[in-house]
């Protein structure tokens, strides 16, 4: 049972085009939650709201090894996976500002998000829930033989969540096409990885499930597709899962509200200035010839434009109207008690 | 044109906050991610960055300065090109910007109870008179139902500890991997929280799964799954999915089994919206509701007995039989009381209406059979008829379903009552082994009696 480090030597051929989009998808995650801590700022998002600023390389190398079809689940740390996986930024934004327009009509917020048209199966709230439905998921893809693989993302900490490897022994019973993808950004919540893992290797923790493992530097977008396209094409194959700890590292604290004290600001300063995903591939293309100062600066102004779009769509749309919080709780029409309360205070 | 720095919100409850100290002063230029000032909040002090490239033309509120309002000016940033005399060109602050994001529209209670409407209740038979009935155990009645819907759709698979190869654990799911094969009946290791996730995520992905626990005991391993992940999606996901599915198993009290297996859900889920509680009494009911169950759109939680398992009935062969959710079955007309009961509290109903009625007391005896929905409508008339009622379950007193009960039939019938709603339940003790306690701490016919009498003044 191969558990690896993956090597620079693994990564894919791109061309500039492709470099171009991680570029510009990276981006427009960066500007999108740094836009969204400047709504929470302002009091338009309310509640917990979890950024994906420094972790972005993840999810972008990963879709850029998905293929139509795939689905992907995640934790609330989830604007990024959205972003990734095509959803739009309106929809997105108007979400955190619990508005009619956004994904779930204003009713899940940050953390609780979907998209059935691009296989987005939430954002959830509970560390460790997405697990075993993402392997559910994978499950029914089997079942129906349709050839389709699930992402599963966790972090560090929900990576010590029992239900975690109880999912493992089942997917690799019964040969789920499911890609357990751990961010480790090292931090769970305020807690180091040091002060709350055992053993530092979580790309091992299959070993004795007899799934593989790969280690990813997850500040460099194409080592992760890389390792994306050999977890995807194992899985597809009908090998059963493969699990992919990618490191990467958050910049700003575990919500809105945390101050991070567990970290020094010279940790987070050294990353952003030495590691960061978004510079690195900024710096492939412009050494490479493959883009001018003048493109990159076009592409940061056309993600401008989408995300000031987003933001002012997520305060015109209205708040959802009274009616809503009597729908959708069940698929079919149920009586419910109290369920005519929707006057105006 | 220059674009103001505002006191941001750091936290869910943050209102003001000190601006600590500034990092940038006038003149200096910062880029997006550059902490420019800590500010502390109610909770902790944060560091705050900026959110644009430029420069800051002018500081408007000094470090040291406390209780700055959310949304305050605090500084003015410029752009490329601009300089500090712009500055008067700055939109005026939108300090209400919060305020009208969110209007305070809580939806309110009404001032006044309305008049409850005259009960509906529906009361047609379960199957059309003259069928053919057949007698079958509640465990060869619901291996039935799934076997049938199993046959009519390939999506609904059964999953759960020992029920393919050794036929269930209690022999519900008996036959099935022969005729279904392992692929749609499968053994799970023993691990509710995980198989419980599959389950759901499978009914995510377009399956309907029917994950069988082999006593409810074990599923609060499961309840996360089984409530915020199954009952939760639709409703956070605006109606774009769901999981519909079926929990099924023993539920409550068998024999000696003591305290960690023999507790009685039913009030559990049915306090959850998003889901439906079933819990039947007789084999057609089993059948009809399991089916039924299947065929929902929604997380179905079906509450067997153990006990109930063994017990015979009438079943009516029928092509297609369900029963829909919400009706309740009035298994015994009477004048002088009614006793609201579901599942194995039906034995007791039954068994002390039989008793009551030597002593010449007529008793009206109802199984809601679904927890929810309930059908109120059919409580409420018979309450209106008999101006009394009791209620019987295995459960715990405190907040029990019959609990809910009385406080709806106090609302919508009170001036009906002729006497206070009593609730006979399981006592508020963990379950003991000793046979002669465990008697005890269950409902027991006796006290059922013993309730009607004293609500009829006997």
């Amino acid at each position: 049972m191969a558990t690896r480090k993956s090597s620079a030597a693994a990564k894919s051929n791109v061309s500039a085009d492709e470099l171009k989009s991680y570029y510009r998808d990276m981006l427009l995650i960066r500007r999108f939650e740094e836009k969204a801590g400047q709504l929470y700022g302002m009091g338009l998002i309310g509640g917990f709201c979890h950024l994906y600023i420094g972790q972005e390389a993840v999810v972008v190398g990963l879709e850029a090894a998905a293929e139509e079809g795939d689905k992907r689940v995640t934790s609330y740390r989830d604007h990024g996976h959205m972003l990734a996986c095509g959803m739009d930024p309106d929809g997105v934004m108007a979400e955190l500002t619990g508005r009619i327009g956004g994904y779930s009509k204003g009713k899940g917020g940050s953390m609780h998000m979907f998209s059935k048209e691009k296989h987005f199966y939430g954002g959830h709230g509970i560390v460790g829930a997405q697990v075993p439905l993402g392997a559910g998921l994978a499950f029914a893809d089997r079942y129906l033989e349709n050839g389709r693989v699930t992402f599963t993302y966790f972090g560090d900490g929900a990576a010590n969540q029992g239900q975690v490897y109880e999912t493992f022994n089942m997917a690799a019973l019964w040969k789920l096409p499911v890609v357990f993808v751990i961010e480790n950004n090292q931090y769970a919540m305020g807690t180091s990885q040091q002060r709350s893992t055992s053993s530092p290797d979580i790309y091992k923790r299959g070993e004795s499930f007899g799934i593989p493992g790969e280690m990813v530097d997850g500040m460099d977008v194409l080592a992760v597709k890389a390792a994306g396209e050999t977890a995807v094409a194992h899985c597809r194959s009908g090998k059963g899962p493969y699990i992919l700890e990618i490191k990467t590292y958050r910049y700003r604290g575990h919500s809105m509200s945390d101050p991070a004290k567990y970290r020094t600001r010279e940790e987070v300063q050294k990353m952003r200035e030495e590691r960061d995903a978004i510079e690195r591939v900024r710096t492939m293309l412009l050494d490479g010839g493959h883009a001018s100062e003048d493109d990159l600066k076009a592409i940061d102004k056309e993600i401008k434009d989408i995300v000031n779009k987003s933001a002012e769509f997520a305060k015109d749309s209205p708040e959802p109207p009274l009616e809503e919080l009597w729908t959708d709780i069940y698929a079919d029409e149920v009586p419910q008690d109290g369920a005519n309360v929707t006057e105006e205070a | 044109m220059p674009t103001e720095v505002l006191m941001p919100a750091l936290s869910p409850t943050m209102e003001e906050g000190t601006l600590a100290k500034w990092l940038v002063k006038e003149g200096d230029t910062v880029s997006s991610g550059d902490i420019i000032a800590e500010i502390e909040t109610d909770k902790a002090t944060m560091e705050f960055e900026a959110v644009d490239e430029g420069v800051i033309g002018k500081i408007l509120v000094a470090e040291g300065s406390e209780g700055v309002k959310v949304n305050t000016p605090i500084a003015v940033m410029l752009e490329e090109g601009e300089s500090a005399d712009d500055i008067g060109e700055a939109p005026a602050p939108k300090a209400e910007a919060s305020a009208e994001a969110a209007p305070a529209a809580e939806a309110k209670a009404p001032a006044q109870a309305k008049a409850p409407e005259a009960p509906r209740p529906d009361q047609s038979p379960d199957w059309p008179e003259g069928t053919e009935m057949k007698t079958q155990t509640v465990r060869e009645a619901l291996r039935d139902a799934m076997a049938e819907e199993m046959r009519i759709d390939p999506t609904v698979f059964v999953m759960g500890e020992e029920v393919a190869e050794y036929q269930g654990a209690y022999k519900v799911t008996q036959g099935l991997l022969d005729e279904f094969g392992s692929k749609r009946v499968i053994d799970t290791p023993i691990t509710e929280h995980g198989f419980a996730g599959i389950g759901v995520g499978a009914a995510f992905g377009g399956l309907k799964p029917i994950v069988e626990f082999m006593t409810f005991n074990f599923a609060m391993q499961a309840i996360d799954h089984i409530i915020n992940s199954a009952a939760k999606t639709l409703y956070m996901s605006g109606g774009q999915m769901g999981a519909p599915m079926v929990f099924r198993g023993p539920n409550g009290a068998a024999a000696r089994v003591a305290a960690q297996h023999s507790q009685d859900y039913g009030a559990w889920y049915a306090h959850i919206p998003g889901l439906k509680v079933v819990q039947p009494y007789s084999a057609a009911d089993a059948k009809g509701l399991l089916k039924q169950a299947i065929r929902d759109p929604n997380p179905v939680i079906f509450l067997e007995n153990e006990i109930l398992y063994g017990k015979s009935f009438d079943v009516p062969v029928m092509k297609d039989f369900t029963i829909p959710f919400g009706k309740a079955k009035v298994w015994r007309e009477g004048e002088d009381v009614t006793i609201v009961s579901w599942g194995i509290g039906m034995t007791y109903a039954l068994e002390a209406a039989d008793k009551l009625a030597e002593e010449g007391i007529s008793a009206e005896v109802i199984d809601l059979r679904t927890l929810r929905p309930i059908d109120y409508d059919t409580v409420i008339a018979s309450v209106m008829k008999t101006n009394r009622c009791v209620t019987v379950e295995e459960g715990f007193p405190v907040a029990s379903i019959g609990n809910h009960l009385s406080a709806y039939i106090m609302q919508n019938a009170f001036d009906y009552l002729d006497a206070p709603v009593i609730n006979c339940t399981g006592k508020d003790v963990p379950m003991p082994y000793a046979a002669n306690l465990e008697k005890l701490a269950l409902t027991t016919t006796a006290e059922v009696i013993e309730a009607v009498k004293q609500v009829t003044y006997r």
